[in-house]
C-alpha cells in the first residue's frame, strides 16, 4: 500500500460530516497554523514541500503564491478551481464529495498564508449537488469558529463562497474562471497582467485547483519536508489519478508519485488490468489533452527504462515519444478501440469548447473535427493526414490561452503514433467502417 | 419594486435567496450572482430562460438585459428554447464514449422515437447530448436535473425513464 495523505481517512464513514472530521484530526492545521506559524512561515513549508499545481500544468504552488501582489488597502483573493471538466479526470469530485473540509481546511491555510480575507469555490454548474454539499460544510465550519471573524481569536478574518459555473470547460481556464466568477462570458483574458496582480476585480488572486488547496493540509500537519520525502524527484508527495475506460477497476486512486505505470494498471490495489483480458492499445495519462500513448510507450520509455507515475518520468521523451501526468485523468484503450474516432470525439470537443476569441482556435478545431469526421466515416483522402498536421501546427502557440495548444496535441499524437491506423481508414474506407484497425506496429527504432 | 409589469415573480424564498447571494460578493459586484440566479430561474420556471425571464433577472440585479442574455447564450447548461419536463443529458465524450455511451445514446433515441436535440412530442422528455460531466469511471451516465445517474445499460435506462414517466404523469395530476 502506498502512502496516502488525501484519501488516507476516505473509508472512515461519515467523514464529510463535521463532527467526524474533527474527531479525526481535523483542523488541527489551521489550529497549528494560526497559532504557531506566521503567513509567511506557512508559505516556506509549501515551498519547502515542491507541491506542484495539481490542475494541470504542475507550476510550483509556493512560488506562485510568492508572485502575488500586495499593495497596500487592496483585496486579494483565493479561488479554487473545482470547474473539473478535462476529459477523463473525475478526481476533484471525489475529493469535495467525501471530504469536503479537508479542501476547506486547505483554503484556510492557503487564505492565510496569501494574506486573503475572502475566497471563493468555482465549481462546474453540473456539480449542484456537490455546492450544496460544500454550502453545508462551509456553515458548519463558520458555526465552529473556523470561517468568519477573528478565527481561534488570532485576530484573522476570512469568508468563503461557492459559485457555479454553467457548462464551459474553458471556465476552467484560470482568467476565464475570473471572468465567469465576475459574472461575464468565460473569455480568458491576454495575459499579463497576470491574475497575481491583476485577477478577480481587477484585484490581485491566487487560482488553484481543488487537490493543490487540499494537500496544504498534510503539508502543516506533517511539515513541508515530510512531504517532500514521499515521491520522487521533483514530483514530490501523492496524487490523485482518476483512472477510466477499458480498465477492470475504473475509480480514483492515490497514488505515492513515482510508482510504476505498469503497476498503476496492472495491480489490484488500482486499475486491476485490462478489462476481460484484452490487450492495450493505448493511454492518456493526464486527460484529454495531453498526448496519447501507443502500447509500447506506455509502461517502458523509447530509451528502455520503466515508465513512473511522475511528472518527468510521464513526458520523458517529450512529445516525440513520452505524454504528460496532466490532471491525473488516466485514460486506457483496449485493441478494440478506434483511435481515429477517439480523436474526431475529442476534436468535436475542444471545438464545442472554444470560446470564439482567436480564429486559430475557432476555426482550426472547426476544421479538424469535420477532416476527421470524414477520414472516420471512409471518405478520407491521405492528403487530409497532413492537411491536421498542418491545421495543429498552425493552432499550437498562436492563440490567446492553452486551449489551443490542448486541442492540438492529440491530434499531433494520434497522427504520430497511429499514421498506419490512418491510412488505413483511407484505403479501407468499408472495412473501417465493420471493424477495428487493432494494435499499430512498434517502428523498429525508436527514438 | 421589481417584477410589477410582468407576472414573472421568484418565490419569496428564492427572492431571500439570491439577497444571501448577492451579498456574497462586494458591493456593486452583484452581477457574479449571475450564472446561480439563472439556474434558479430555470429552476422556477419550466427549465429554460424566455427573453421575458432573462429581463427580470437582469432587472434583480440592476444590469442591462443584453449582460444577461450574453451570458446565458453562452454556457451549454442553459436552455434557450422550451424543454420536456425531463431532460436527459447523456455524455457523448471520449471516456464515455468507449465504454458504451454511443449505444446508450441510439437506445434513447430508439426507445423514445425522437433525435438529439428533440423532444417528445408529449412533452415529457428532451434528448441532449453534453460533454464531459466528470464521470469518465462511471460511464456511460447522463444526468437530470440535479442528479448523475451513472454505469447505464440498456436496462437501467428503461427504468429510469418509466420511473421519470410516471414521477411527471402523477406530478399532472396534482
Ligand atoms: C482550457 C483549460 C481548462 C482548464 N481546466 C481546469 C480545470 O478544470 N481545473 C483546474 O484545476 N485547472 C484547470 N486548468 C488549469 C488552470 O488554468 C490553472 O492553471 C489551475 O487552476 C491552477 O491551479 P494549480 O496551480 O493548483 O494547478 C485549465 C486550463 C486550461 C487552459
Ligand atoms: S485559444 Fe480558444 S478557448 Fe482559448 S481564448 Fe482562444 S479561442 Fe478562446
Ligand atoms: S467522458 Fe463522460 S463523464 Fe467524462
Amino acid at each position: 500500500m502506498g502512502k496516502k495523505l488525501l484519501l488516507d481517512k476516505i473509508q472512515i464513514e461519515n467523514l464529510s460530516s463535521y463532527q467526524v472530521y474533527r474527531q479525526n484530526g481535523g483542523y488541527e492545521a489551521v489550529e497549528k497554523a494560526l497559532k504557531k506559524l506566521t503567513p509567511d512561515e506557512v508559505l516556506e513549508e509549501v515551498k519547502k514541500s515542491g507541491l506542484r499545481g495539481r490542475g494541470g500544468a504542475g507550476f510550483p504552488t509556493g512560488m506562485k503564491w510568492s508572485f502575488i501582489a500586495k499593495p497596500e488597502g487592496v483585496p486579494r483573493y483565493l479561488l479554487c478551481n473545482a470547474d473539473e471538466s478535462e476529459p477523463g479526470t473525475f478526481k476533484d469530485r471525489f475529493l469535495m464529495e467525501k471530504n469536503p473540509h479537508l479542501l476547506i481546511e486547505g483554503m484556510i491555510l492557503s487564505s492565510y498564508a496569501l494574506g486573503c480575507n475572502t475566497a471563493y469555490i468555482y465549481i462546474r454548474g453540473e456539480f449542484m449537488w456537490i455546492m450544496h454539499i460544500l454550502e453545508k460544510a462551509i456553515a458548519e465550519a463558520y458555526a465552529n469558529g473556523w470561517l468568519g471573524t477573528n478565527i481561534l481569536g488570532k485576530g484573522y478574518n476570512l469568508d468563503l463562497y461557492v459559485s457555479p459555473g454553467a457548462g464551459a470547460y474553458i471556465c476552467g481556464e484560470e482568467t476565464a474562471l475570473i471572468e465567469s466568477l465576475e459574472g461575464k462570458r468565460g473569455n480568458p483574458r491576454i495575459k499579463p497582467p497576470f491574475p497575481a496582480v491583476k485577477g478577480l476585480w481587477q484585484c490581485p488572486t491566487v487560482v488553484n485547483n481543488v487537490e493543490t488547496l487540499a494537500a496544504v493540509v498534510p503539508i502543516i500537519n506533517h511539515g513541508g519536508e515530510a512531504y517532500a520525502s514521499v515521491g520522487i524527484g521533483r514530483s514530490t508527495g501523492t496524487k490523485l489519478i482518476s483512472a477510466c475506460g477499458n480498465i477492470s477497476k475504473p475509480g480514483v486512486y492515490e497514488i505515492e508519485m513515482g510508482i510504476s505505470v505498469e503497476e498503476f494498471i496492472y495491480s489490484d490495489e488500482y486499475c486491476g488490468g485490462i478489462k476481460d483480458g484484452k490487450r492495450i492499445k493505448a493511454c492518456v495519462p493526464g486527460g484529454s489533452s495531453v498526448p496519447i500513448l501507443p502500447h509500447y510507450l506506455i509502461t517502458k520509455t523509447a530509451t528502455g527504462t520503466e515508465r513512473l507515475m511522475s511528472y518527468e518520468s510521464l513526458s520523458e521523451g517529450g512529445f516525440a515519444s513520452g505524454s504528460m501526468l496532466g490532471s491525473g485523468g488516466f485514460i486506457v484503450y483496449d485493441e478494440d478501440q478506434c483511435i481515429v474516432r477517439n480523436t474526431w470525439n475529442f476534436t468535436r470537443f475542444y471545438h464545442h469548447e472554444s470560446c470564439g476569441q482567436c480564429s486559430p482556435c475557432r476555426e482550426g478545431t472547426g476544421w479538424m473535427e469535420k477532416v476527421l469526421h470524414r477520414i472516420e466515416y471512409g471518405h478520407g483522402q491521405m492528403r487530409d493526414i497532413d492537411l491536421l498536421w498542418d491545421v495543429q501546427k498552425k493552432i499550437e502557440g498562436n492563440t490567446i490561452c492553452p486551449l489551443g495548444d490542448a486541442a492540438a496535441w492529440p491530434v499531433a499524437s494520434a497522427i504520430r503514433h497511429f499514421r498506419e491506423e490512418f491510412e488505413w481508414h483511407i484505403n479501407e474506407p468499408e472495412l473501417c467502417l465493420k471493424q477495428n484497425y487493432g494494435l499499430v506496429k512498434e517502428p523498429a527504432i525508436t527514438v | 419594486m421589481e417584477g410589477v409589469n410582468s407576472n414573472i415573480a421568484f418565490k419569496p424564498e428564492t427572492l431571500a435567496l439570491i439577497d444571501r447571494i448577492i451579498n456574497q460578493f462586494p458591493q456593486g459586484r452583484q452581477k457574479s450572482a449571475i450564472l446561480r440566479v439563472l439556474h434558479l430561474a430555470e429552476i422556477e420556471f419550466d427549465n429554460w430562460l424566455s427573453t421575458d425571464v432573462m429581463d427580470y433577472v437582469a432587472r434583480l440585479l440592476h444590469i442591462q438585459p443584453i449582460e444577461v442574455y450574453e451570458v446565458a447564450s453562452f454556457y451549454s447548461m442553459y436552455n434557450l428554447s422550451p424543454v420536456g419536463k425531463v431532460v436527459l443529458e447523456v455524455c457523448q465524450t471520449g471516456p464515455c464514449s468507449i465504454v458504451g455511451a454511443d449505444r446508450i445514446i441510439s437506445h434513447i433515441e430508439k426507445s423514445l422515437k425522437i433525435k438529439k436535440g428533440e423532444t417528445t412530442s408529449d412533452g415529457m422528455f428532451t434528448l441532449k447530448t453534453v460533454e464531459c460531466l466528470g464521470a469518465c469511471g462511471y460511464g456511460p451516465m447522463l444526468q437530470i436535473n440535479e442528479h448523475y445517474y451513472e454505469n447505464l445499460t440498456e436496462d437501467s435506462v428503461d427504468e429510469l425513464l418509466s420511473e421519470m414517466r410516471k414521477i411527471h404523469s402523477n406530478k399532472n395530476e396534482n
